[in-house]
């Protein structure tokens, strides 16, 4: 078998599991496998990015968050999969913005164990979606192909305008532009429980305009499960 | 009044002229696009095509089943089959459509267009004459030189004639760090000539010149350009193991255009056609300055792998090494992977703190290149991807590991030509220490002492 990202052969067996075929061969060679980063430990109980063992249980951003009257009580939590390294980068980077989709083969195991970990069935589940320019430009809805990784069914029920690159704003900026997020077709979200799907998870703004608009429609609370916490 | 249709073409016309490229990507408004393919001055073309044996990319000619994927393309809203194997060119998928323009490029002749009053060595005027006839016979034609001939050079006649005749030249080499040297050497040798650069991160990339520099990869945007189409280090990793490279060059020549391979290390099939007189070819024997090719030494040194473990060099590695560092003569200590490297240099560091390890994904890589370069640094210690393109005038160089399969014959034979190039300084030490003796090692070995032997009968060395 060879390595879904670097090509170069490998022997896939490395369980007894997997020897009885009771789970499914990894489509990564060990050493590529390696570089990517679990986040594990103790997290921060809003954001769930990695903290030091002393460290309150609220990081200091979610602190922040949790004092603005608008925006505190918006998202219930987060939690993601990976640690943002540079491999991740690079990683991401193809994946993403070259286009390779197939990459998120790669992340199936550990992002399907982390949603029903922190989330689960009673969850629905809603993809964070592109505008319809930067859907054609990239092809694909990465938040979209996360998604269709998770054994239930996932809902477009947000959709999005067209603004600038948001890394190219600051916090303020981004926090205080409008809305990009709107509803599309959807049941009455009365009482649903919603876990919001993206790949990244940085400042937790673009997490929040969305989940603001599910509960002004009604959604009871809104939670995201994000491939990486920036 | 005559008006010649080339001034009746289009922007998009001229923009496009040369490349073919994923319609998406042409900076020109769609219906513009649409137009010129309705009036037949664009040709489209699907970007994959189906098979017997499944998908092939028409851009690079991949055709193998696992280098495709496919995903479901918000654009066609199919599953879209895509081509894994350009993908850092911009995706090729099902529906991708690639243009080109349907006539030829006009030609743009140069009056005396050299201006370098250098002298060829005779071994250099020789094959330089070769050189000539092929590209005006627009024949195939291999130059086999070995390493610090002065390849470059004996290139210049043949392509002042062909700019003479209006004809363009593409020069397509694996290595980016090459491009960027060869650049300046062509701008000075052709100051009046259009030259475009293209490798990754230039922003000429693409644009069509009378004279192209190209990475083999960038070659792919080129299509029907060249008239005279060089490639480089033809032997060299990627393109003798990517037969997307081949490809790559056959699509970017013309349908009549010359193709010249340059290499100082032909694989062992071209070599017998050679012999054979299979394959029009051209040998320069002896170096530019006329001193034989160092010849290596083959030295046994133990299971070097286990003294590693134990944190240990064998004695006469590092006996080398020391002698090196005494004398303050720089060096390359060749290994043949990452790990090892990490685990010498940590090593040789205790004996001199300056020693440094590079390996081609390191970040720092250039940095490090550069202070060796400089002399800062005494010792590099390397894995091959620095064999070739890294010229330093006075050094040594010594293999750790040379039975490892990766130090083919063409490896080593690379390996021991970064020795003696300058003129001032045509010797070095050259040294291979093993575990055990391989054939590769003993045919480098015989390569080396073969065209040395060539270059005395033909007379071309001093002395």
């Amino acid at each position: 078998m060879n390595c879904l990202l670097c090509h170069s052969p490998y022997n896939p067996i490395t369980s007894w599991r997997q020897l009885f075929l009771l789970e499914d061969p990894d489509v990564l060679c060990p050493r590529c496998r390696g570089a990517f980063v679990l986040i594990d430990g103790r997290l921060c109980e809003m954001c769930g990015r990695p903290l030091e063992e002393a460290a309150p249980s609220v990081c200091p951003d979610c602190l922040r968050w949790q004092e603005d009257e608008q925006w505190g009580r918006v998202l219930v939590k987060n939690r993601s999969v990976y640690v943002y390294n540079d491999w991740m980068k690079d990683v991401v980077a193809l994946w993403k913005f070259r286009g390779d989709y197939v990459i998120v083969e790669a992340f199936r195991r550990p992002f399907v164990h982390a949603f029903f970990r922190h989330f689960g069935r009673d969850w629905c589940i809603v993809p964070i979606p592109l505008s319809r320019d930067r859907l054609d430009e990239r092809g694909f809805n990465q938040a979209e192909a996360l998604a269709r990784l998770l054994p239930s069914l996932y809902f477009p029920w947000l959709a999005r305008k067209h603004s600038e690159k948001q890394s190219k704003k600051s916090r303020r900026e981004r926090l205080e532009t409008d809305n990009p997020f709107f509803l599309a077709d959807h049941p009455p979200l009365d009482g649903k429980r919603i876990v919001l799907i993206d790949d990244i998870y940085t400042t937790g703004i673009t997490i929040r305009h969305a989940a603001l608009v599910l509960l002004e429609a009604g959604a009871a609370e809104v939670g995201a499960l994000t491939l990486i916490r920036a | 009044m005559y008006i010649p249709p080339s001034t009746a073409a289009s922007p998009l016309v001229v923009w496009l002229n040369g490349q073919r490229l994923p319609r998406e990507q042409l900076p020109f408004p769609d219906g513009e696009v649409a137009a010129a393919i309705q009036t037949g001055s664009l040709c489209e073309q699907p970007g994959l095509i189906n098979t017997a044996r499944g998908w092939r990319c028409v851009r690079c000619g991949n055709d193998d089943r696992r280098l495709f994927a496919s995903f479901p393309c918000a654009r066609c809203g199919a599953d879209c089959a895509y081509c894994r194997k350009c993908l850092v060119m911009g995706r090729i998928s099902t529906c991708t459509r690639l243009v080109h323009v349907t006539m030829p490029l006009p030609s743009e002749p140069h009056e005396a267009p050299l201006s370098w009053d250098g002298e060829l060595s005779a071994a250099q005027a020789e094959a330089a004459q070769a050189v000539r006839q092929a590209v005006l016979d627009r024949s195939e034609l291999l130059v086999w030189a070995v390493c610090g001939a002065g390849k470059t050079e004996m290139l210049f006649p043949a392509i002042a004639a062909a700019l003479e005749e209006g004809w363009r030249v593409g020069l397509a080499t694996p290595r980016v760090d090459v491009v960027r040297e060869l650049a300046p050497r062509f701008r000075q040798a052709f100051p009046r000539v259009s030259l475009a650069v293209w490798h990754g991160g230039s922003d000429e990339r693409g644009r069509i010149a009378s004279l192209v520099l190209s990475t083999t990869h960038q070659l792919l945007r080129a299509y029907r350009a060249f008239d005279v189409m060089i490639v480089d280090e033809v032997d060299a990793f990627p393109y003798s193991v990517e037969p997307m490279l081949e490809y790559a060059v056959s699509q970017a020549r013309k349908e009549r255009s010359s193709l010249i391979y340059l290499t100082a290390t032909p694989s062992r099939a071209w070599q017998r056609d050679i012999a054979r007189g299979k394959r029009n070819a051209v040998v320069i024997p002896a170096r530019y300055h006329g001193h034989p090719l160092p010849v290596p030494v083959l030295e046994w040194c133990g299971n070097w792998r286990k003294q590693l473990e134990r944190g240990r060099l064998p004695e006469n590695v590092l006996a080398w090494v020391r002698h090196r560092l005494e004398q303050r003569k720089q060096a390359f200590l060749f290994v043949p992977h990452i790990d090892e490297l990490e685990a010498v240099t940590r090593l040789l560091q205790r004996v001199n703190p300056r020693i440094v390890g590079v390996h081609a994904e390191a970040p720092d890589r250039a940095e490090h290149v550069q202070a060796f370069r400089d002399g800062r640094v005494p010792l590099l210690v390397t894995t091959t991807i620095l064999e070739r393109g890294v010229t330093v005038p006075n050094i040594d160089v010594a293999v750790l590991g040379a039975e490892d399969r990766i130090f083919t014959e063409s490896a080593l034979v690379q390996i021991a030509g970064r020795v003696g190039r300058h003129a001032a300084f045509p010797d070095g030490d050259v040294r291979f220490f093993h575990h055990g003796k391989t054939n590769e090692m003993v045919r480098a070995r015989r390569h080396i002492l073969r065209m040395n032997e060539e270059a005395r009968k033909r007379g071309l060395l001093r002395r």
